[in-house]
C-alpha cells in the first residue's frame, strides 16, 4: 500500500512536466477569474491591514487642541502590546470567548445539522415544508434575527415569561453566553444541514439496498454508509462554519452588546479599537485573528480532513492514465 | 531538489501580487499632508448626512431650501438608525477623505472628537445665532472655545412620576432629592396596589445610557467627571456618593434587578406597563405614556419634573444633535448658508409642528402654543439651564467605554464602588494624558 | 466500465427520491421520524413565528408576550412598504446583487473546482489553501481599504461595488464544496462518455455536472442567501437610495424618535425579506435539480 502511494505520488508529481503541460495552462486559465476577484477584494485590504498594524497613530494633542497627525512606525509594538500590555487580559478573554463559542456552537450545529439532513433526506410527506422551515433561520438577515433574539431574551421577554423565571440573559455571565449560543446554533445549523443533505443525495441508493440485504438496521446503515460517505461534505461544512464562528461579530454585538466581557470576541475587539480610532491596534487584532483562524483550520485539516484536499484526487489520476 | 523550481515560481507569483498590492497602498497614502481648509468658499450642490427622521421635519426644511436654491440643491444621505453605525460611516468617510458628505448631523458627544481630528470645519460665530440658543447647547457645539457646529435640537433628562400612586401614599410633590425619592419609594411600595412594582429605574445597561445616568448622578451630587483643566475627578467623595446612590438602589431593591439590562426603551416599557413608580428618561417617552389607544396603563396618571439630586434638583446631561461641515467637502459656502437656514429661527419654529424634538432657542419653551402640545417643555428648560455636557474629551469613545466598564462592574457587584472609581480615575487619566 | 447502459442507471439513483414512493420504514420508525420532524420544525419555526406575530402587533404594544397579538394591525407592513423608504426598490436591488453574485460565483467556482478535481497541475493544495485563507480575514477590516479603493476608481454607488466583494466572500465556500463533490464522483463515468464519443466539455456538461447537481444547488442557495444578507459593504459603498439593498433599507427604518427602535417595522421587513426567498428556493430547487440531472439521463 505504502509503495503504491509513493509510486502514485511520484508519477503525479512528475507528469506535469512531461505529458500534462496543457493541464497547467488550462488550470491557470480556469482559476484566473477566482484569483482576480480574491486579489482585488481581499489581498489589498490584507496587505494594507498588515502595513497598518506596524504603525501607531500619533497620540496627544498639539497646542491648539488638534490631534497630532501622522503615524509612527512601531514595528511589532502593537502586537507586543496586545500580548503583554495593560489590556492583555481583555485580549486573552476575547480569545477564550472566541474559541469557546466556536467549539460549542459548531459542535452543536454538527449534531443538529446532521439530524436536519437525515430528516430531510428521509421525510416524504411534508418534505418541502420541512426544507422551508429549515431554511428560514438561515435566510433571515442577521441584523433582524439578532434583534429578534435580543427581544426574545430581554428581561420581560418571551423566554422569561414562558419559564416564569427572571433570568437576565442580556446582562453578563453564562446566561449571556448561553443566549448567544442558542441564537447562533439556531441560525447556522441549517447551513450544515443543507450541505450534509447534498452529500447524502449523491450516495447511490443501491449501496443501501445491498446493506439491507445484509441485514443492517437503520442505525448501522447510518454509521457504516451514510456517515463515511458524507464525511467530505460534512468536513467542508464544519471547516467553513469554524471560519465564520471564529470571526463571530454581529450576534453577540446586537444580542448582548459591545464590551460585555463574557461575550466579547476578537472581531468585536477589533471593531472596538477601530471605533476608538486606534487603527494600528485594530489591524493587529485582525492579523492575529487571521493567523489564529489559519492555525485552527490547518490543524483541523491535518487531523480530520486530509482527504478533502488530497486523497480523492490522487485516486482519480491513475485510472485516468489506465484508460489512455 | 525536485520541489524547488515550482516553489520558486509560486513565490514569484506571490511576489508579483504583493508588489501590485503594495503599490496600491503607496498610491492611496500618497495624497497625505493636506492642509485644513478654513475658508468657506465655493457654491454648488451639497449633501446632508444624518440619521433617518420619521417626523418628516428635516425633509420639510430641505424641500424648502431646494425650492429656492435650484443650483445649490441639498441631497439627503440617510444613515442607519443606529448611532454607532452613523459614527462609523462618518469616520470611514473622513479616513478616506471623501467629499461625498458635506453636512454632518452629529451627536453632541462626537463634536469634540470630530473637531480635534479636523474632520469638521470651524464655523464663524457671527453667522450662527448663538445668542438665542440655550448656552449649554452652544458649549456642546464648541471645542476649545471655537464653534464647530450649530445646535440642531437638544435633549435633557426628566423624572417621570406616577402621580396617582404618590397622591395615594400622601406624597404631594415629586421628589427633588434622592432622600425624598427613597422616602417616596417606601411610602408608595407600602400601598397594596403597588405590591408588585419596583420603584426607580434609569438606563443601566452597558451602553451610552449608563454613562449618561452616571454622569448625571455625579453632577447632581455636586461632583464632576473632569475639572476645568480636563483632569478626571472621579475619585472624589461626590462621585462616590453618586455611585453609591445607584449601587445601594440596586442592593435595596429600589431599582429592580432587571434594570441592569435597561436601555431607554426597556425602561419606557416598564413604566408604561405600570411596573415602576419613577423613571429617568428623555422627553420622547412622553407621547407613549400619554397614548390614549389603550397601550399605556399610565395615561393621565403621571407627571414630569426635573431629575432629583443629592441636595436639591439634579443636573441633567445634555443630549441632542449638532450640524457641522465636513472638512473634506466641496461647496462649503453653500453649506454654511444652508446650516444658518436649517438651524435658524423660522425653520425651528416650522419643525415644532411636526417633531417633538426640543428646540435650541429658549424662547420656544415659554410659547404657549408649543407648550400646550409639549407640556414637559418648561420642566425640560429647567433641566437644560443647569445641564452639563457629557465630558467634552477628544477620545470620547474610549472615555465612555471606560466609564461603562467600571460603573457596570460596580452595579453588578464585580467591584466595590471605591475600587471601581479608583480604577476609573486611572483609566481616564490614561486616556486624557496621551 | 465501458457500457453505456450503466449511465442512465447511475444518474437515476442520483435523482431525489420519488415523492410518491412509500417510506421504507413503518411502525415505530415512522413515528419517531414524525416526532423528529415536528421537533425540528418547531425549533426552526418558533422564533420565526414570534417574528411573524410581532410584525402584526401595534407599535405601542410591540413588547407583549401573548401568543397572538391582542390587537391585530398591519401598521408595520404599511410603514415598511411606505414609498419613502423605497423598500420595494431595495428588494429588487438585493435580488439583482445576490442573483448576479450567485450566477458569477457558480460559474467561477465550477471552473475552479473542475480544475482542482480533474486537472493535473502543481500546487493544488496551495491553491486550495490560498482560496480558503481569504475567508479567514475579519470582514470588518476589509471595509475601509475597499472604500478607499472603490472611491479612487469611481465605483461608489454602483452595483459592482457590492457584487465583487460578495463574490469574493462567496467563492471560497463555493469552490471548496464543488471540489469536494466533484472528487466524490468517479472519473470513470466521464471517461466512459468520452469513449462513447463525447468531447471533454460534453462529458463535463452531460455527466459530471448533473451528478454534482445537489452540490451545485446547495452552493447556489448558500451563496444567494449570504449575499442577500450582506450589510456592511452595501452600507459603506452605496449612499444613493436608488441602489441600496434591502438590509441597508431595513437599518434606516425609524421609530417615532431616535431612541425608539422600529421593532415592528423591522420584523415586518424581516418577514417580507424572508418569505419570497423561501418561495423562490422551493420553486427553483426542483427545477434546477431536474434541469441539471436531465442532461445526464439522456
Amino acid at each position: 500500500m505504502m509503495t503504491t502511494t509513493q509510486i502514485e505520488r511520484q508519477t503525479t508529481a512528475r507528469r506535469p512536466q512531461t505529458v500534462k503541460v496543457g493541464d497547467g495552462r488550462m488550470a491557470a486559465l480556469l482559476l484566473s477569474p477566482t484569483f482576480l476577484v480574491l486579489a482585488l477584494v481581499v489581498a489589498y485590504p490584507l496587505l494594507s491591514a498588515f502595513r497598518q498594524s506596524l504603525y501607531r497613530s500619533q497620540s496627544g494633542l498639539d497646542d491648539d487642541g488638534f490631534v497630532v497627525t501622522g503615524d509612527v512606525f512601531v514595528g511589532l509594538g502593537n502586537y507586543v502590546n496586545i500580548f503583554t500590555g495593560t489590556e492583555a487580559g481583555r485580549f486573552y478573554n476575547a480569545l477564550w470567548n472566541t474559541t469557546f463559542f466556536t467549539f460549542t456552537t459548531v459542535g452543536l450545529e454538527v449534531i443538529i445539522g446532521v439530524a436536519f439532513a437525515v430528516a430531510m433526506n428521509r421525510a416524504f410527506r411534508g418534505r418541502a415544508l420541512l426544507r422551508a422551515s429549515i431554511l428560514i433561520p438561515w435566510a433571515i438577515p442577521t441584523a433582524v434575527s439578532g434583534l429578534l433574539w435580543r427581544w426574545i431574551f430581554q428581561a420581560d421577554g418571551v423566554v422569561n415569561s414562558i419559564t416564569g423565571v427572571e433570568v437576565l440573559w442580556t446582562a453578563e455571565g453564562f446566561a449571556a453566553q448561553a443566549a448567544v449560543i442558542v441564537a447562533e446554533v439556531w441560525k447556522t445549523a441549517p447551513f450544515i444541514g443543507l450541505l450534509v443533505l447534498a452529500g447524502m443525495q449523491i450516495i447511490p441508493g443501491e449501496i443501501y439496498e445491498a446493506a439491507k440485504l445484509d441485514g443492517a438496521n437503520a442505525w448501522r446503515q447510518f454509521i457504516g454508509i451514510t456517515l463515511p460517505l458524507v464525511r467530505p461534505a460534512l468536513l467542508v461544512a464544519v471547516l467553513f462554519r469554524m471560519l465564520d464562528a471564529l470571526r463571530m461579530f454581529d450576534l453577540p454585538f446586537v444580542l448582548i452588546g459591545p464590551r460585555k466581557s463574557s461575550v466579547e470576541t476578537l472581531s468585536i475587539l477589533a471593531w472596538d479599537e477601530s471605533n476608538q480610532l486606534n487603527y494600528g491596534t485594530a489591524s493587529a487584532f485582525s492579523i492575529i485573528l487571521l493567523i489564529y483562524v489559519a492555525v485552527i483550520a490547518y490543524a483541523f485539516i491535518k487531523i480530520l480532513g486530509a482527504d478533502i484536499v488530497e486523497a480523492k484526487a490522487r485516486r482519480a489520476t491513475p485510472k485516468k492514465k489506465a484508460t489512455r | 531538489m525536485k520541489q524547488r523550481r515550482p516553489v520558486r515560481r509560486a513565490l514569484s507569483g506571490i511576489t508579483l501580487l504583493t508588489a501590485a498590492a503594495l503599490s496600491l497602498t503607496a498610491c492611496s497614502s500618497a495624497g497625505q499632508a493636506e492642509k485644513a481648509d478654513v475658508s468657506l468658499t465655493d457654491r454648488g450642490p451639497i449633501s446632508y448626512v444624518s440619521s433617518p427622521d420619521a417626523s418628516g421635519a428635516a425633509q420639510q426644511s430641505i424641500d424648502a431650501w431646494n425650492d429656492t436654491h435650484p443650483d445649490e440643491q441639498v441631497s439627503w444621505i440617510e444613515l442607519p438608525l443606529d448611532a454607532d453605525q452613523q459614527r462609523q460611516q462618518m469616520a470611514q468617510n473622513a479616513q478616506v477623505k471623501g467629499s461625498t458628505y458635506t453636512i454632518l448631523n452629529l451627536d453632541v458627544v462626537w463634536t469634540s472628537e470630530f473637531a480635534a481630528n479636523r474632520w469638521i470645519t470651524e464655523l464663524p460665530k457671527d453667522v450662527i445665532a448663538i445668542d438665542d440658543a440655550i448656552p449649554a447647547t452652544i458649549a456642546a457645539a464648541s471645542y476649545r472655545d471655537t464653534l464647530y457646529a450649530a445646535p440642531y435640537y437638544t435633549d435633557g433628562a426628566l423624572l417621570y412620576s406616577r402621580t396617582d400612586l404618590l397622591t395615594a401614599a400622601g406624597v404631594n410633590s415629586p421628589p427633588e432629592t434622592w432622600a425624598q425619592l427613597e422616602e417616596a419609594c417606601t411610602a408608595v411600595l407600602a400601598l397594596p396596589e403597588a405590591a408588585d412594582m419596583s420603584c426607580y429605574a434609569g438606563q443601566f445597561d452597558k451602553n451610552e445610557g449608563l454613562t449618561v445616568n452616571f454622569s448625571e448622578a455625579v453632577n447632581s451630587a455636586n461632583g464632576s467627571l473632569f475639572d476645568a483643566e480636563g483632569t478626571p475627578t472621579v475619585d472624589t467623595p461626590e462621585a462616590l456618593t453618586a455611585l453609591n446612590f445607584l449601587v445601594d438602589g440596586f442592593a435595596s431593591g429600589m431599582i429592580p434587578q432587571a434594570a441592569i439590562t435597561y436601555q431607554e426603551e426597556q425602561g419606557r416599557q416598564a413604566f408604561q406597563d405600570g411596573n415602576l413608580v419613577f423613571l429617568r428618561n428623555w422627553p420622547y417617552v412622553y407621547a407613549s405614556f400619554n397614548a390614549t389607544d389603550g397601550s399605556s396603563s399610565v395615561q393621565s396618571k403621571f407627571a414630569t419634573s426635573p431629575i432629583p439630586g443629592e441636595n436639591g434638583p439634579g443636573v441633567s446631561t445634555l443630549g441632542g444633535r449638532n450640524i457641522a461641515i465636513s472638512s473634506f467637502a466641496e461647496n462649503k459656502a453653500t453649506a454654511l448658508e444652508f446650516i444658518t437656514f436649517f438651524t435658524g429661527r423660522d425653520q425651528q419654529s416650522d419643525r415644532l409642528e411636526l417633531s417633538s424634538r426640543a428646540p435650541v432657542f429658549s424662547e420656544f419653551f415659554a410659547d404657549e402654543t408649543v407648550t400646550e402640545r409639549l407640556p414637559y417643555l418648561p420642566d425640560l428648560l429647567t433641566s437644560l439651564e443647569k445641564a452639563q455636557p457629557r465630558p467634552t474629551v477628544v477620545n470620547y469613545g474610549a472615555t465612555t467605554a471606560a466609564i461603562q466598564n467600571e460603573i457596570y462592574a460596580a452595579l453588578t457587584g464585580v467591584k466595590t464602588p471605591e475600587a471601581a472609581l479608583a480604577d476609573l480615575q486611572v483609566a481616564l487619566s490614561d486616556i486624557t494624558s496621551n | 466500465m465501458t457500457d453505456t447502459l450503466q449511465r442512465p442507471r447511475f444518474s437515476e439513483r442520483m435523482l431525489p427520491p420519488d415523492p410518491v414512493r412509500k417510506p421504507r420504514k413503518r411502525g415505530w420508525g415512522a413515528a419517531s421520524l414524525v416526532l423528529a420532524i415536528t421537533a425540528i420544525s418547531v425549533y426552526c419555526l418558533a422564533p420565526f413565528f414570534w417574528m411573524l406575530v410581532s410584525s402584526f402587533r401595534r407599535t405601542s404594544d410591540i413588547f407583549e408576550t401573548t401568543i397572538l397579538p391582542t390587537t391585530w394591525s398591519i401598521e408595520s407592513y404599511r410603514q415598511a412598504l411606505d414609498g419613502s423608504s423605497m423598500f420595494g426598490r431595495a428588494m429588487l436591488n438585493s435580488l439583482l446583487v445576490a442573483g448576479t453574485t450567485t450566477v458569477l460565483a457558480l460559474v467561477f467556482a465550477i471552473f475552479a473546482s473542475y480544475t482542482l478535481a480533474r486537472l493535473n497541475f502543481r500546487f493544488k493544495s496551495a491553491v486550495l489553501a490560498i482560496i480558503i485563507a481569504t475567508s479567514m480575514f475579519p470582514g470588518i477590516s476589509v471595509v475601509v481599504p475597499l472604500l478607499q479603493f472603490f472611491s479612487d476608481i469611481g465605483w461608489i454607488n454602483t452595483y459592482q461595488s457590492m457584487i465583487v466583494p460578495n463574490l469574493s466572500f462567496a467563492l471560497p465556500l463555493a469552490i471548496w464544496i464543488l471540489t469536494t463533490f466533484m472528487r466524490q464522483i468517479p472519473v470513470d463515468l466521464e471517461q466512459a462518455a468520452m469513449i462513447d464519443g463525447c468531447t471533454k466539455w460534453q462529458a463535463f456538461r452531460l455527466v459530471l455536472l448533473p451528478l454534482a447537481a445537489p452540490g451545485v444547488f446547495t452552493t447556489a442557495i448558500l451563496t444567494f442567501i449570504q449575499s442577500w444578507n450582506e450589510f456592511i459593504i452595501a452600507l459603506s459603498m452605496v449612499n444613493d437610495p436608488a441602489v441600496q439593498t434591502a438590509t441597508v433599507a431595513v437599518s434606516k427604518f425609524t421609530g417615532a424618535t431616535d431612541f425608539q427602535s422600529p421593532y415592528g417595522v423591522q420584523m415586518a421587513a424581516g418577514v417580507l425579506v424572508t418569505i419570497p426567498l423561501i418561495i423562490v428556493v422551493l420553486l427553483f430547487q426542483r427545477r434546477i435539480v431536474e434541469g441539471l440531472t436531465a442532461g445526464g439521463t439522456k
